[in-house]
C-alpha cells in the first residue's frame, strides 16, 4: 500500500543559518502510530511544521496521500490535524466556539453532532461554554486536540502531546490516541518520553541532528538492537571467572556474588542452555536467576550517541 | 474557494466585537458626542456657516470619517496581531485557506464593524444637529470603501508589528494626525494658501472631502479625484497584502 506521507530529501535552513533538517527521507504507513524520537533541537518540530504548511522547506518534497503539499496544498492540508507543542489557545472564546471555528477553517460545514462527540470523547463537554483561559493546562491541551480533530482529519500530528501533563491525564490521552488509531487515523507523535513511544507506537523513527537515524517497527527495533542480560546469583562468591567458562561473555558483579551473561536477542541460539550445563558440570551453584531486556530508552541513547 | 473558512473567520472576528461591545461601540459614540458638544455647540456657535451649512452639520462627515479611519486600522490590526502574538496563527497557516480568503475574513469583519460604527455615529450626530444626505448611494460607497481600505491598512500593520508598541504607534503617530489635519474639522479653503498646497499630500483630505460631498454636494477637491485617490489607496494596500502572502513576510519561516 502507498504510504500516506512520503518525504523526500527534505532540507531546511533557517534565516539564522541554522540547518534544522539535513535531508530527510521518510515514509509513513497508513493507519500506524509513528513516534518520532529525538533530543531537543533534533528537527522534530521543523519536520512537522513543514508537512503542515507552517514552515517552508529549503529543498525536498512532501506528499500527503498523493497530494504534493505545495502544488496541491488544499487537498493535503484538509487531511491533516495538528496539535502544536505550545499551549497556544485563544483566551476569550468558549471551548465550543474555538473548536467550531477550527472546523470551519478547514473547510467543513458546521456539524454540532461531530463537535459534541469530540468534546465528549475528550471530557470537555461540561466545559463547552467555559472560556478557554479559565481552563487548566491539561484541559487546554485537550482543547487543542479537539481543534485538531474538529474537521475529522485522516492524519493527526501531535507535537509532544503529553509534555507537562500529569500521569493520569497522560494515560487518558494514550487511550484516546489508541481509539483514533482504531478508527483508521494515522498518527505521528513526537516525544522525548521513551515510555510513550514504547507504550503506543507501531513504528519508531529516531531523528538526531536534522537526520533520520532510523525508522523501524517497534518490535523489530527492540529485537534488533536489544541486548539481554542473564544474571545468576551464586551460592558461593567467585574471585574470577573460571577458565572453563572463558568462551562465554561473562562478568562478575556484586563482589563476585553475581555472574552476568550478556547475549544478543538476534541470535537464535542464545547459549543459555550450554552455559547452565557447564556451570552444573563445574559445580557452580546458583540460587536465583533473572533476565533483563534493554529498554527503548537505552537503545535510543546509544543510537544518538553513536551519531554524535 | 474555502467559503466555510471565510465564514468561520468572519463570524469569529465579529464575535469579538460583540464580546467587547461596550468598548467597541460606546467608546467612539461617546467621544463623538463630546466632539459635538465641544466643537459643535460650544465653539461652533461662534462660527458662521461653512460652505453653506452650519458648522455642526459640517462636522458630521468629518467626524464619521475620522472614527472610521482610526477604528478600522486599530480593529483590523488587532484582529490579525492577536493570533500572531498568542501563537494561534499556526492554525490559520496550516489550514487549507488561501491568502485571499484570509483577507476577506479578517478585513471583511473589521470593515463591517467600521460601517456599523459609522452608522451609529451618524445616528448619534442626528441627536445634536440637523443634517441631510444629498447622495446616499455615494455616502454608503465612500463609507464602505474607506472602511475596507483602512481595514486593509490595519491588517498590514498587524502583520508588520512585532510588539504592542508598534501596533499603537502607527495609529497614534500617523493615522490620527492625518485624520485631524485632513479637514475633519475645517474646510481646507480656510487654510493659508501654502498650507492648502501641503494639505493636498494628505490622502485623508480626499476621503473626507468626498464623503462630505455625498452629504452636502460641496467639496474641497473634485469628487472624482476623491474617488480615484481612495481607489488608489485600496490598490496599494491590496498589493502590499498580496506581497505579504506571496513572500510569507513575518508569517512563515
Amino acid at each position: 500500500m502507498q504510504p500516506i506521507i512520503e518525504i523526500r530529501g527534505l532540507k531546511k535552513t533557517y534565516a539564522s543559518g541554522f540547518q534544522a533538517l539535513k535531508g530527510v527521507d521518510l515514509d509513513i504507513r497508513r493507519g500506524e502510530i509513528l513516534a518520532l524520537l529525538g533530543p531537543n533541537g533534533a528537527g522534530k518540530t521543523t519536520l512537522i511544521s513543514i508537512v503542515c504548511g507552517i514552515v517552508r522547506a529549503t529543498a525536498g518534497s512532501v506528499t500527503v496521500d498523493g497530494h504534493d503539499i505545495l502544488r496541491d496544498w488544499r487537498a493535503a492540508r484538509s487531511l491533516i490535524g495538528l496539535v502544536p507543542q505550545e499551549l497556544t489557545t485563544e483566551a476569550f472564546e468558549s471551548v465550543w466556539a474555538t473548536v467550531s471555528f477550527s472546523r470551519g477553517l478547514f473547510g467543513k460545514p458546521p456539524n454540532p453532532v461531530v463537535i459534541e462527540r469530540i468534546l465528549k470523547d475528550l471530557s470537555l463537554w461540561d466545559k463547552r461554554d467555559t472560556k478557554v483561559m479559565a481552563l487548566s493546562g491539561g484541559m487546554k491541551r485537550r482543547v487543542l486536540i479537539a481543534k485538531a480533530l474538529s474537521h475529522e482529519p485522516r492524519i493527526l500530528f501531535l507535537d509532544e502531546p503529553t509534555a507537562g501533563v500529569d500521569v493520569e491525564l497522560r494515560r487518558g490521552m494514550w487511550e484516546m490516541i489508541g481509539r483514533l488509531r482504531e478508527s483508521g487515523v494515522t498518527i505521528i507523535l513526537t516525544t522525548h518520553y521513551i515510555e510513550e513511544a514504547e507504550e503506543m507506537a507501531d513504528s519508531i523513527g529516531v531523528i538526531s541532528g536534522g537526520r533520520i537515524v532510523l525508522v523501524e517497527q517497534k518490535a523489530a527495533l527492540m529485537e534488533k538492537l536489544g541486548k539481554r542480560l542473564l544474571t545468576l546469583q551464586l551460592q558461593n562468591p567467585l574471585d574470577a571467572i573460571p577458565a572453563e567458562l572463558a568462551d562465554f561473555p561473562l562478568t562478575l558483579s556484586e563482589g563476585g556474588r553475581e555472574l552476568v551473561y550478556r547475549f544478543d536477542t538476534q541470535n537464535e541460539r542464545t547459549g543459555i542452555a550450554g552455559l547452565l550445563r557447564k556451570l552444573g558440570d563445574h559445580g557452580i551453584n546458583y540460587t536465583n536467576l533473572r533476565t533483563e531486556e534493554s529498554s527503548l530508552e537505552e537503545i535510543f541513547v546509544s543510537l544518538v550517541r553513536e551519531r554524535a | 474557494m474555502n467559503l466555510h473558512a471565510i465564514k468561520a473567520i468572519y463570524i469569529f472576528e465579529l464575535a469579538r466585537t460583540w464580546r467587547t461591545l461596550f468598548q467597541s461601540i460606546a467608546g467612539p459614540v461617546i467621544s463623538t458626542s463630546l466632539y459635538f458638544i465641544v466643537f459643535g455647540a460650544a465653539i461652533g456657535g461662534r462660527f458662521a456657516s461653512v460652505e453653506g451649512v452650519s458648522y455642526g452639520a459640517f462636522l458630521v462627515p468629518g467626524l464619521v470619517m475620522m472614527s472610521v479611519l482610526t477604528e478600522s486600522v486599530s480593529n483590523a490590526s488587532f484582529g490579525i496581531y492577536m493570533p500572531r502574538y498568542s501563537g494561534t496563527i499556526y492554525e490559520l497557516l496550516s489550514a487549507p485557506v488561501s491568502a485571499f480568503e484570509t483577507v476577506i475574513g479578517y478585513v471583511g469583519a473589521a470593515a463591517t464593524k467600521s460601517v456599523i460604527l459609522g452608522t451609529l455615529i451618524l445616528l448619534t450626530a442626528r441627536l445634536f444637529v440637523d443634517f441631510s444626505i444629498a447622495h446616499p448611494f455615494w455616502m454608503i460607497a465612500f463609507l464602505m470603501l474607506t472602511s475596507v481600505t483602512f481595514s486593509l491598512l490595519g491588517f498590514i500593520l498587524g502583520i508588520w508589528a512585532d510588539g504592542w508598541e508598534k501596533l499603537q504607534i502607527v495609529p497614534m503617530l500617523i493615522v490620527t494626525p492625518l485624520a485631524f489635519l485632513g479637514g475633519s474639522f475645517y474646510s481646507i479653503s480656510m487654510l493659508p494658501p501654502f498650507w492648502q498646497k501641503i494639505t493636498l499630500f494628505n490622502p485623508v483630505v480626499y476621503l473626507v472631502s468626498g464623503f462630505r460631498w455625498s452629504f452636502y454636494g460641496a467639496a474641497d477637491v473634485p469628487v472624482a479625484l476623491s474617488l480615484a485617490i481612495t481607489g488608489l489607496l485600496l490598490m496599494i494596500c491590496l498589493a502590499v497584502v498580496w506581497w505579504i502572502f506571496r513572500t510569507g513576510y513575518k508569517l512563515k519561516n
